[in-house]
């Protein structure tokens, strides 16, 4: 450990986190893992659960690995990264299992497929193999973390529209648009069933896609 | 060692499955209990939900304990109880079993001091399981109320099973015409149930989905038929 005199949180770490937020976003730039995208963001819980544990999974993997990387035999390091990413999978989704029954229902099979996350093998095999353990836990959790804010900001718009909803953990589901709006009601609102359906995810990732370009004019392929 | 070497590459890949696998099997071993009680209380609140109480995962148990409580009992074909415990019958394997099969029945009474007879179903959707809780007021012939789940039907086609609009126009229907004949509860084109007080309306575009719910009520029911007669 040469460089210990690097600050912890010094600018080019930080930089590891804020990142992948924006500029070098998983799933609006670099446009990877899109299909969880698509299926766990009709309700804002479930988002928040997948954004919590493929930010779990990609942490820890990107530590396991970096740890391990100068020992990992290269002709085996697409299946050491798979066998450290798959049991992490299983761990998170055996305390889902025991701790968030209801929610880890809703998830179903979304959880093991984060195993086939491609921005979970695609961290491993760019960043955590080549660099030391604490830049690489920095590079999990921005990674994580710009995936669920897009997951949350998906799931946002698609429940609110789609349910009138707004469903939070702890919190349960809350009315956001008045009952009395309604048609059945008597009021003159009706919510858009087409945003509960999967085609409105895609749509709504390529909306903030067209908002993020338009703001950062370097992001604009020429 | 050579790091690029077989002997290397062998004894690492052993190594690192041997530790993971015991990781797993830790973990596994230390949550089981929870996750089991986890499906107990989900199967209570599917219980309840099939005669209108609604419950979470924090008062489903007691609210189950006050209205069924021990009144589940298991039935034979004839009509008999038979030992065995309700709550734990596995209804996928007791299907595949034939005439000798276990009938699972809770009594629920409800707080107006009704009782009201429930009956769990089990059959197969279009993409695999579907199953529900089906509840009879005390005349064993009108439906009280019920309700459906499925594994993984499609989404706003045959998943509706588990809407209300499909479970509420069950409530009133009956099981037995007039002469007392088993009829069970048909799942017909929707719209064409108008008047038919044995039959309910399917779902447009979920119509594997609405034969199976169909066929597994005459499938579970018919069991019953010697119970409720006596």
């Amino acid at each position: 450990m040469s460089s210990e005199k690097e600050p912890l949180f010094s600018a080019k770490n930080l930089k590891l986190i804020t990142t992948p937020l924006g500029a070098q976003n998983p799933i609006t730039i670099q446009v990877l893992g899109i299909c969880s995208a698509l299926a766990v963001t009709a309700k804002l819980e479930p988002a928040i659960v997948m954004g919590i544990s493929v930010t779990f999974v990609t942490v820890f993997s990107n530590l396991v690995i970096s740890l391990l990387r100068n020992t990992i035999p290269s002709r085996i390091r697409i299946i050491v990264q798979l066998v450290v990413v798959a049991a992490l999978v299983i761990i998170v989704d055996q305390v889902l299992k025991a701790f968030a029954y209801e929610v880890s229902k809703q998830l179903s099979v979304f959880v093991g497929l984060i195993i086939t996350n491609c921005i979970i093998m695609g961290r491993l095999e760019a960043f955590a193999l080549g660099n030391k353990p604490w830049p690489s836990v920095l590079d999990g959790v921005g990674n994580g973390a710009g995936y669920g804010l897009i997951l949350i900001i998906v799931a946002f718009f698609r429940e609110l529209f789609g349910s009138g909803t707004l469903t939070l953990p702890g919190l349960g589901t809350l009315q956001i648009v008045p009952e009395s709006w309604y048609i059945a009601n008597g009021g003159f609102y009706s919510n858009n069933g087409f945003m509960i359906l999967p085609p409105m995810a895609l749509i709504v990732v390529g909306i903030y896609i067209w908002v993020q370009r338009s703001r950062n004019k370097d992001l604009i392929e020429s | 060692m050579d790091r690029q070497g077989n002997t290397y590459t062998f004894l690492y890949a052993s190594v690192m499955v041997i530790v993971v696998a015991a990781l797993l099997a830790f973990v596994s071993e230390s949550l089981k209990d929870q996750q089991n009680k986890n499906v107990e209380v989900a199967k209570k609140i599917d219980i309840l939900k099939s005669v209108n109480i609604a419950s979470s995962a924090s008062d489903a148990e007691a609210l189950y304990e006050k209205h069924i409580g021990a009144n589940a009992f298991v039935v034979n074909l004839k009509g008999d109880k038979v030992d065995g415990d309700a709550f734990t019958v596995d209804m996928a394997k007791e299907l595949k079993k034939g005439a000798d099969r276990a009938y699972p029945m809770y009594i629920c009474k409800l707080d107006d001091g009704t009782s009201k007879y429930i009956i769990p179903v089990r059959g197969k959707g279009l993409w695999g399981p579907i199953w529900g809780y089906v509840s009879l007021n005390e005349d064993k012939n009108t439906v009280f109320g019920a309700t459906f789940g499925h594994k993984g039907e499609t989404p706003g086609l045959g998943a509706e099973i588990e809407k209300e609009p499909f479970q509420t126009p069950f409530v009133g229907k009956q099981i037995f015409d007039e002469s007392g004949n088993f009829t069970s509860i048909k799942v017909v084109k929707a719209g064409l149930s108008k008047g038919d007080i044995h039959a309910v309306d399917g779902i447009s575009g979920g119509t594997i989905t609405s034969q199976g719910v169909r066929a597994m009520l005459e499938d579970c029911l018919k069991g019953y038929e010697n119970y409720l007669k006596n």
